[in-house]
């Protein structure tokens, strides 16, 4: 904290909340330059972790009167930049706000602060049959407010939904630090539906304080059937066979096999090494319905060409099944350097045609591309991996995922499942909309702050920027300016 | 070419020039598909927009889970053709008439039985198209499952009443028809009512809609067809045949039930499920696992929205009675002017069903 207006603005803060809870010295501040997104950094000028909704509203208010810029963060695993700081601006961690304030059994709800782990919502409540089912792979370190914020999956939302479809009420801040409280215990609230609007808004329109997310009861049962195929578009067939049968799998994964070989070799989950894909599917819910699909996915899976089938015969070889797929990512972490994970949607039975343009556009830029994927619902994670120790790398990986995000918008799908924006696909963001589009986002969020001070850069560009992007982007893997640092 | 898809027509053109009309004249625009909702919300002023010309399924692929279809779709049309697909739309929207289309089945935002066992009409978009009120074309979300780039103005849409924009093609996420089907009826107070339901939908149970009315308890199971069974076994009681059951959901969710029968106002009063039963004069219908309650009758509004509140929810005046007031629950001051910010940063002349939702928006 070296100028005047950083330490007046801290003084200002420190009116409504603790010293202790202000964060000023670079030694304290450096642990929040980035989140799960670790290619982009800035050090904020101040960090503060209220430990009240009151304290983090004068937060609010003071930044709004002085006009400093204010970014909301929960445990920081988000993979899109999307709570990196601003230079100029304030952190406001909600790492404070984690106990959960009430389960109601009755009604199936649990009213919890922002700052409480998605895992912990579930622990809480399984001693009630009852659990929380969005469940991203980071889910022992994610917490829920975040979760909203991204309207975050996960490998059972292709039957249980998204976030959005979770939740049934919020209590958020906004800019001025005025509170609002959305929705109570009813499925629906009067008015424009802001609940929906709310989730995945990145920390773009309001601070969530409290979320009340629904519970739903356990599945009797829950079984994995494992595909083992020879041939990527062969697996990619049974994915459409299965949905196209009407049954709808608690989870329907694929991994490629550079991702299997990685998870293999880290956790020994009993993964074929040779194979060149293989797809988990979980079937859940009364024993005679997983039984009756069981018998159908095993059939449709043979027919569409697997070489093996293997179904998980007690709980603890379903987790194992599931153990390789949900630590694909530090999996991949062992054998790369660094790895710059995508996160595009697709139209399924575009899958094998998509999956042949990455391997080639992976050629071309001399970067090895493994594959992991919610395949049921066309959520790609295409995991690039380089070494960032090499500018030049680091910029080729950046340009093959820009195109890889490019190749889903073109086939009819999408630059973020599940992620968010950020700050990372924000370029990509004038692909999939129009300039119309942009300025009514645009006008959408001043509706909410409008000094632009929630957040400012991440989810959606400026159409100056794309004016910008656009002049400079490039095909063919030609660089025409390599030397110049861009994002 | 059959009689269906020779009216198909993308009137979108049209339209759009109509908006820009009304907005350079600040002209208030009624929009209307059949006028089958005509009933809900409150009347608007305003110069007829028929957007039921603006009609046909653009894209379908029940491999994909979706289908694409403009806004003056029937919503028949659409049902015939994810039923010979062996689909559905998870909400089991109600049509309230022959001619309701898929733009109003979404500006409505009303679902019917299988809603709090499925999910809600605005769960089921995955994507729109609409003229915002600068006459701009303008798509959000698209057809595929996940899609979090930008902000969910898809969604919103879903209930907005029309006051956001004219919807031009909505994309549904569509479901697989369950295998197999059974209601079932049981004896019931409503307290029994509430208590059971409650308790069931605690449970891993195939429960897919739920009623209690006059003593009676209906039940709906859906899924696999041993599933079924199992939890038929289970939860006991009187099975109906599929031609009645049929019928019994059908009556429920076009409110062609007795209950809804007559000119006295219909209340609906939507709660946390577990809710214990409201007391209020008279007879009460509930459906949704204790979540959506029906009232009829001339109470007195600000005590039965004291009451909805209380029960963590809120009441409408659904149809009939005195409508020139407020007939959804008026909102606390902070969101009512930040809904106000929103309406205008889609309508800055406030043209789009001006007062249908809430006076001033």
């Amino acid at each position: 904290m070296t100028d005047d207006a950083t330490r007046a603005l801290r003084d200002a803060i420190a009116r409504g909340v603790p010293e202790r809870l202000i964060l000023a010295d670079i030694e304290d501040l450096r642990p929040y330059e980035c989140d799960g997104l670790t290619a982009y950094r800035t050090v904020p000028r101040l960090v503060v972790l209220p430990e009240t909704a009151e304290q983090a509203a004068h937060v609010l208010a003071t930044c709004h009167e002085r006009g400093v810029p204010v970014v909301a963060r929960g445990a920081g695993t988000g993979l899109s930049g999307g709570a990196m700081p601003h230079a100029d601006g304030v952190v406001l961690s909600l790492a404070k706000f984690n106990r959960i304030l009430g389960i109601d059994p009755q009604n199936r709800t649990a009213r919890v602060q922002p700052g409480v782990r998605n895992v912990a919502i579930s622990q809480a409540a399984a001693p009630l049959g009852l659990y929380y089912a969005p469940d991203p792979s980071s889910q022992i370190a994610c917490t829920i407010g975040g979760n909203v914020a991204e309207n975050a999956g996960g490998v059972h939302c292709l039957k249980y939904g998204l976030t959005v479809h979770n939740i049934v009420a919020l209590d958020v801040l906004t800019i001025t630090g005025e509170r609002l409280t959305i929705g109570a215990g009813a499925l629906d609230q009067p008015g424009y539906d802001l609940l929906a609007l709310l989730t995945g808004s990145e920390g773009m329109l309001a601070v969530i304080v409290e979320v009340t997310v629904k519970l739903l009861p356990k599945p009797q049962v829950a079984q994995v059937v494992m595909g083992v195929y020879d041939r990527v578009d062969a697996a990619g067939v049974a994915v459409g066979r299965i949905i196209a049968a009407g049954i709808t799998p608690g989870g329907l994964e694929m991994m490629d096999n550079g991702c299997i070989r990685a998870a293999e070799d880290y956790l020994h989950a009993g993964y074929p090494v040779e194979a060149a894909a293989i797809l988990l599917c979980e079937l859940d819910g009364t024993a005679e319905e997983v039984a009756e699909d069981l018998a159908r996915v095993e059939a449709l899976m043979r027919d569409a060409g697997a070489s093996d089938i293997r179904i998980s015969q007690s709980e603890e070889e379903r987790l194992r099944f599931w153990a390789g797929r949900k630590a694909a990512f530090p999996a991949v972490g062992r054998i790369s350097p660094d790895y710059y994970c995508m996160d595009g949607t697709i139209p399924r039975k575009e899958l094998p045609n998509v999956l042949n343009r990455i391997e080639a556009l992976s050629q071309r830029y001399g970067l090895p591309v493994v594959n992991v994927f919610h395949a049921g619902d066309g959520n790609l994670h295409p995991l690039i991996l380089f070494n960032g120790g090499d500018p030049a790398q680091l910029h080729r990986a950046e340009q093959l995922g820009g195109e890889i995000l490019e190749l889903c918008v073109e086939v009819g799908g999408a630059i973020t499942g599940e992620h968010g924006v950020g700050f990372e696909k924000i370029n990509q963001m004038c692909s999939q909309f129009a300039k119309d589009e942009l300025v009514q986002f645009h006008a959408l969020k001043a509706a909410f702050d409008p000094k632009g001070l929630l957040n400012p850069g991440k989810a959606v560009p400026t159409l100056a920027r794309c004016a910008e992007y656009g002049a400079m982007r490039i095909s063919h893997g030609e660089l025409p300016f390599p030397e110049l640092e861009r994002f | 070419m059959n009689a269906q898809t020779s009216l198909n027509r993308d009137l979108t053109e049209d339209l759009r020039r109509r908006v820009l009309d009304a907005a350079e004249t600040r002209t208030p625009l009624a929009i209307r598909g059949s006028g089958s909702k005509e009933f809900y919300g409150r009347g608007v002023r305003g110069e007829l927009l028929d957007v039921s010309g603006h009609r046909g399924i653009v894209s379908y692929e029940p491999t994909e889970l979706y289908l694409t279809a403009r806004a003056g779709t029937p919503l028949a049309e659409i049902d015939a053709a994810l039923t010979d697909s062996g689909q559905m739309l998870g909400c089991e929207p109600p049509a309230f008439g022959p001619g309701a289309t898929v733009g109003g089945t979404v500006a409505a935002g009303l679902s019917g039985p299988r809603r709090p066992y499925a999910g809600s009409v605005r769960d089921y978009v995955l994507g729109v198209k609409v003229l915002n009120g600068r006459g701009e074309v303008l798509r959000f979300g698209g057809q595929v499952m996940k899609n979090v780039a930008g902000y969910d103005v898809s969604r919103l849409m879903a209930g907005a009443l029309g006051g956001l924009g004219v919807l031009l093609e909505v994309s549904f996420k569509v479901l697989p028809r369950p295998v197999a089907e059974c209601t079932l009826v049981q004896e019931a107070t409503q307290a029994e009512a509430i208590e059971r339901l409650n308790r069931w939908a605690g449970q891993p149970l195939p429960l897919s809609a739920s009623a209690w009315d006059d003593g009676r308890l209906s039940v709906r199971l859906s899924g696999a067809a041993a599933a079924v069974e199992a939890a038929a076994h289970t939860l006991g009681g009187e099975r109906l045949d599929p031609v009645a059951a049929e019928a019994v959901w059908a009556a429920l969710r076009e409110q062609t039930h007795a209950f809804f029968a007559g000119d006295e106002p219909l209340w609906r009063l939507s709660v946390a499920p577990a809710s214990a039963a409201l007391a209020l004069p008279g007879a009460q219908l509930i459906e949704w696992g204790g979540a959506q309650r029906w009232w009829r009758g001339d109470g007195e509004a600000a005590g039965l929205r004291a009451r909805a509140a209380a029960a963590g929810g809120h009441a409408t005046l659904f149809r009939g009675g005195e409508r020139s007031g407020e007939v959804f629950q008026p909102l606390a001051p902070g969101l009512a002017k930040l809904q106000a910010e929103l309406k205008r940063s889609f309508d800055p002349h406030g043209i789009f069903n001006p007062g249908r939702l809430y006076a001033g928006l």
